[in-house]
């Protein structure tokens, strides 16, 4: 089986600092990957470099699917309706009904509501139904439970259930248990060595 | 691509502000040019080309930096530069936005506040001819100095002092265009250079603006 996600010998910089060295894992099609680490530690790094939005100091990231990145922030528009802002993603991806997303993400009912008027955890989820209409197979998310209730976590943990299910696979940074089996990896090994103190440097 | 246009359209009428903006900026300009130099016609329709093109190119400016603040800010344009969409057509398609909701309204207000300025009536077609013609190489010109400037903190100012110096040509042979169209006089030259300017902005900038894009993204 193809691997949805390939990663050899990686090494991300923050800032021209190389933060992670000498990382390689892979994803396969209906598996989920983990990152964990202390907060610092390059998870967001790595999955910015993953999705495209950095390059590798060195290393190369092989992923021959589509892949959809949540970062932190959802990129929702305050003065559009929830239907507008799901309605805009799916649209840009292809043409995946929006409907589906809203009902799976618990969102039906707040349609015509402009994204203004939302909770953090309404927010949140609206986010996370923006991955459900890119059709994409590999689901690269950066926390995608904070500011989710236990109900809501649950709920996206079914969903990230039934997206593996299907032939999908993911890579999550998080501090939270989602209630799906996963595997896990620690990124704190993977630290790159650090110039504290400049006489080191030299000694 | 349709979809970021309407989008974008459709942020502008709604979120306040961005539509608007320039226009009521140019209306605020323009009326008040004749108090400060007072009412004597002759006066006015000789400077009235000047005026008319630098209230337009000042309004255009005055929304520059809302093309991408905002998307940056609210981490849209991450999920753009993920969206399998080249970033050359979303920053073609952000400028096209700021056209049809600064400068084409531009073009359209324009001779109703000629009005104001004496405008000679053999002036009219020359202003919408050099403003439409013109326009579309201020917002191409201004979405890449927003692109170079986004993600800095008050990058606003920035991006008017990087933005300037690229608008002078086009504001040269704009007013150009229309002084020497009232006038009677040969318009051969600034015509084809405004529209050379315009269609090699077009051609050129979005594959500019997207790759200093990819570049900031990267430093954040």
């Amino acid at each position: 089986m193809v691997n949805a996600l390939t990663v050899r010998d990686l090494t991300v910089t923050r800032g021209g600092v190389a933060v992670l060295s000498g990382l390689s894992f892979c994803v396969a099609a209906g598996q989920a990957l983990v990152l964990r680490g202390p907060n610092g530690v390059g998870k967001t790094t790595v999955l910015r470099t993953i999705a495209g939005l950095q390059l590798p100091a060195t290393g190369q990231v092989i992923c021959p699917v589509d892949r959809a990145y949540a970062a932190h922030a959802d990129g929702l528009k305050p003065a559009l309706t929830v239907w507008e802002n799901l309605m805009f993603w799916a649209r840009l991806h292809g043409d995946m009904p929006v409907e589906p997303a809203l009902m799976r993400m618990d969102l039906r009912g707040l349609a015509d509501r402009p994204a203004a008027n939302l909770s953090a955890g309404q927010k949140r989820r609206l986010g996370l139904a923006r991955l459900l209409v890119t059709g994409a197979a590999l689901w690269v998310m950066d926390e995608p439970t904070v500011s989710l209730d236990a109900a809501g976590v649950a709920l996206f943990g079914q969903v990230l259930a039934e997206h593996l299910g299907a032939g999908g696979a993911a890579l999550i940074a998080t501090h939270v248990d989602l209630g799906v089996a996963v595997a896990e990896l620690d990124l704190t090994a993977y630290k790159a060595p650090q110039i504290d103190d400049f006489d080191m440097a030299f000694g | 691509m349709r979809a970021l246009l309407l989008r974008d359209l459709r942020l502008a009428v709604r979120g306040g502000g961005g539509f608007g903006l320039g226009l009521v900026f140019f209306l605020i300009v323009v009326t008040l040019v004749p108090f400060g130099v007072g009412p004597e016609s002759g006066v006015l329709a000789r400077i009235a080309p000047g005026i008319l093109w630098l209230g337009a190119l000042l309004a255009c400016l005055l929304s520059l930096d809302r093309i991408f603040a905002l998307d940056h800010e609210d981490g849209t344009l991450d999920l753009l530069a993920t969206a399998p969409i080249p970033m050359e057509a979303v920053v073609a398609v952000k400028a096209l936005a700021h056209w049809i909701t600064t400068g084409a309204p531009l073009v359209v207000v324009a001779p109703v506040l000629a009005l104001l300025l004496h405008l000679p009536s053999e002036g009219y077609p020359w202003l919408v001819l050099s403003l439409a013609l013109g326009t579309p190489a201020l917002s191409v010109l201004g979405t890449f100095g927003a692109a170079l400037t986004v993600g800095l903190r008050r990058g606003g100012l920035l991006l008017s002092l990087l933005v300037l110096p690229l608008y002078i040509p086009t504001l040269i042979f704009g007013a150009e265009l229309m002084r020497r169209g009232m006038a009677g006089m040969a318009v051969q030259v600034p015509l084809l250079m405004l529209a050379g300017i315009t269609t090699a902005c077009i051609a050129v900038m979005p594959f500019a603006s997207a790759a200093v894009i990819r570049m900031n993204l990267r430093q954040s």
